[in-house]
């Protein structure tokens, strides 16, 4: 219960449960971060209380630089619930290339090489300010109608932080191509054409942040593994 | 009636096992312990192995009652490992294949964990926590392939947990992972750790030189025990693999998670995941030590899926390598 109202648990994520329900008059998303019982109780309130303030901090700084996010109407720390506006007809954008490609679209396909670069040219825009998402996966943009026009619509900030670093670009961009290789068959060309366009029109910081990511891929024992 | 016969020795165990028709018939495994403070070199690693395999040979011929007349298949750890004992073991099987004339198959050791946790546990389609001392990687299966959503960029868990225990000087018998985990046991005060997960990725480099810089003192001014650190150890480590773990669940809509490798029979890791599993509605399966740990069967098992779906290896290509990723292999026996 919120505010009096019913709600409805839309979907159980990987950090919460969503409720979609009315706040002021406005249709919205509830994201509740309930305790994790697997976790250490002084762990689990430590992570949720950085996750809520990351999410909350990232979400309006986007805003403010034209990114589209859901606006935050409150964060309450005491419940750990935080209303968000929500997007009617909305989709991800993981779900919206499995229908895609279902309809024999190919991920080569213009349609397709159109949302890589609408993804290139966000998160150039999203680094140029110095936000990291730190879970960037196609669960966690969304689109909504007309889907092939839509912006996109960035959420799940609870990994995000503030960072000029290259390194930490470079990562955010090496979470989202083994997410995209790992979810969607045949996405190499549709990754490639994403990069470059990131690289092509973010300037000399990110052909910076290509070059980190360059070695991002071959470090550690990522290529390396027994046991 | 297919039988398959698997040979393993990538890291410190060498195990033979003998599968027939999802039958486990004989799973013998040796295991070569290093003292205290040390972790075991490729080069005494291969030895041991060496002096052992025919004997667990042919305690696993013997104990599944099987002449190797019967054996339809043999399979060998190809790889990812340590290259002397991979190679040692991959000699043993080129030799037993001529000597009965029976088809070699190469097995990327990270599907032989897979495959023997569906064997095993029946599940049907799972996401999989595989951890290890060698390996930390979270996999579902899409189209002919296990695909890597999550792995660890730098350090296995279980490298970290067995060099912490180097630090305190546990026992490697029957293994530092299960010594830490009893001390753990005992842990009461948490000692908060840098906890870092990107992604669905995870990073325990900076966990370990953590404790590396302040155990010692820890210790000697008695603010936390042995016991309160490898509490702590466990309880961040294992809540970043289950969170991970949650994310690729969360990204692939799957209800099933299994846990495999040998850091996977850790019970408070399997408690911690049936705990998660619990407040989504999703179910967990876990197997013992018997087929978590590296052994013979979880080989053969692989080889048996491979060899029934037509596969073996011409001799030319069984050599070894170090690093053979899971995404490399197409899967032709899953749908």
């Amino acid at each position: 219960m919120l505010n009096g109202m019913d709600r409805e648990l839309v979907t159980q994520g990987a950090e919460g449960r969503l409720y979609a329900t009315e706040w002021l008059g406005h249709s919205v998303i509830v994201k509740h971060r309930f305790s994790k019982q697997y976790r250490h109780p002084d762990l689990d309130i430590y992570i949720t209380n950085e996750r809520m303030k990351a999410e909350a901090r990232a979400l309006t700084r986007c805003r403010s630089y034209g990114i589209k996010t859901p606006a935050v109407y409150d964060v309450d720390f005491n419940k750990s619930e935080i209303v968000l506006e929500k997007f009617t007809d909305s989709v991800t954008i993981r779900n919206f290339i499995y229908e895609t490609v279902k309809n024999k679209l190919t991920m080569d396909s213009p349609v397709m090489l159109n949302m890589a670069e609408r993804i290139g040219k966000l998160l150039v825009k999203m680094h140029s300010n110095n936000i990291i998402h730190g879970d960037l996966t196609t669960s966690n943009m969304l689109l909504v109608p007309p889907y092939d026009l839509s912006d996109i619509i960035l959420i799940d900030f609870g990994l995000s932080s503030v960072d000029e670093r290259a390194e930490d670009k470079a990562v955010d961009l090496y979470v989202l191509e083994r997410a995209i290789l790992s979810t969607h068959p045949n996405t190499e060309h549709f990754v490639a054409h994403l990069l470059a366009t990131y690289e092509n029109t973010g300037g000399e910081s990110a052909r910076d942040v290509i070059k980190r990511l360059n070695e991002v891929r071959l470090r550690g024992r990522k290529k390396l593994c027994f046991g | 009636m297919v039988m398959v016969i698997g040979l393993e020795g990538s890291a410190n165990k060498i195990g033979v096992g003998i599968i027939q028709d999802g039958k486990v018939l004989s799973n013998p495994r040796r295991t070569y312990i290093t003292p205290p403070g040390q972790g075991f070199i490729p080069h005494d690693t291969a030895k041991h192995h060496q002096a052992h395999v025919l004997e667990v040979l042919q305690e696993a011929l013997a104990e599944a009652g099987a002449d190797p007349q019967d054996v339809d298949a043999i399979a060998f750890t190809k790889g990812p490992g340590m290259a002397a004992p991979l190679i040692s073991v991959a000699v043993v099987a080129r030799t037993i294949s001529q000597l009965w004339n029976k088809p070699l198959i190469a097995v990327n050791h990270c599907i032989g964990h897979i495959e023997m946790g569906r064997l095993v546990t029946g599940a049907e389609n799972p996401t999989v926590l595989y951890v290890s001392g060698g390996n930390t990687q979270i996999i579902a299966y899409l189209e002919r392939k296990y695909r890597i959503f999550g792995e660890t960029i730098d350090l296995a868990v279980g490298n970290c947990l067995d060099r912490f225990a180097r630090i305190l000087m546990l026992s490697n018998d029957p293994s530092p992972g299960y010594n830490i985990e009893q001390m753990a046991k005992k842990g009461k005060k948490y000692l908060p750790l840098p906890y870092c997960v990107k992604g669905m990725d995870v990073s325990f480099s900076g966990i370990l030189s953590y404790l590396e810089e302040r155990a010692n003192k820890l210790l000697k001014t008695q603010q936390y025990t042995k016991a309160d650190l490898c509490f702590s150890l466990q309880e961040t480590v294992f809540a970043m693999l289950v969170e991970t773990t949650e994310r690729a669940m969360a990204h692939c809509g799957s209800q099933e998670v299994l846990i495999c490798g040998g850091v996977g029979c850790n019970i408070r890791l399997q408690e911690m995941m049936g705990k998660m599993c619990e407040e989504r509605g999703a179910k967990l399966y876990a197997t013992d030590e018997s087929f978590c740990i590296d052994n013979g069967a979880m080989i053969a098992q692989a080889g048996y899926l491979m060899y029934n779906s037509g596969l073996t290896t011409p001799l030319s290509d069984t050599w070894v390598t170090q690093r053979f990723r899971t995404d490399d292999v197409p899967v032709t026996w899953r749908e």
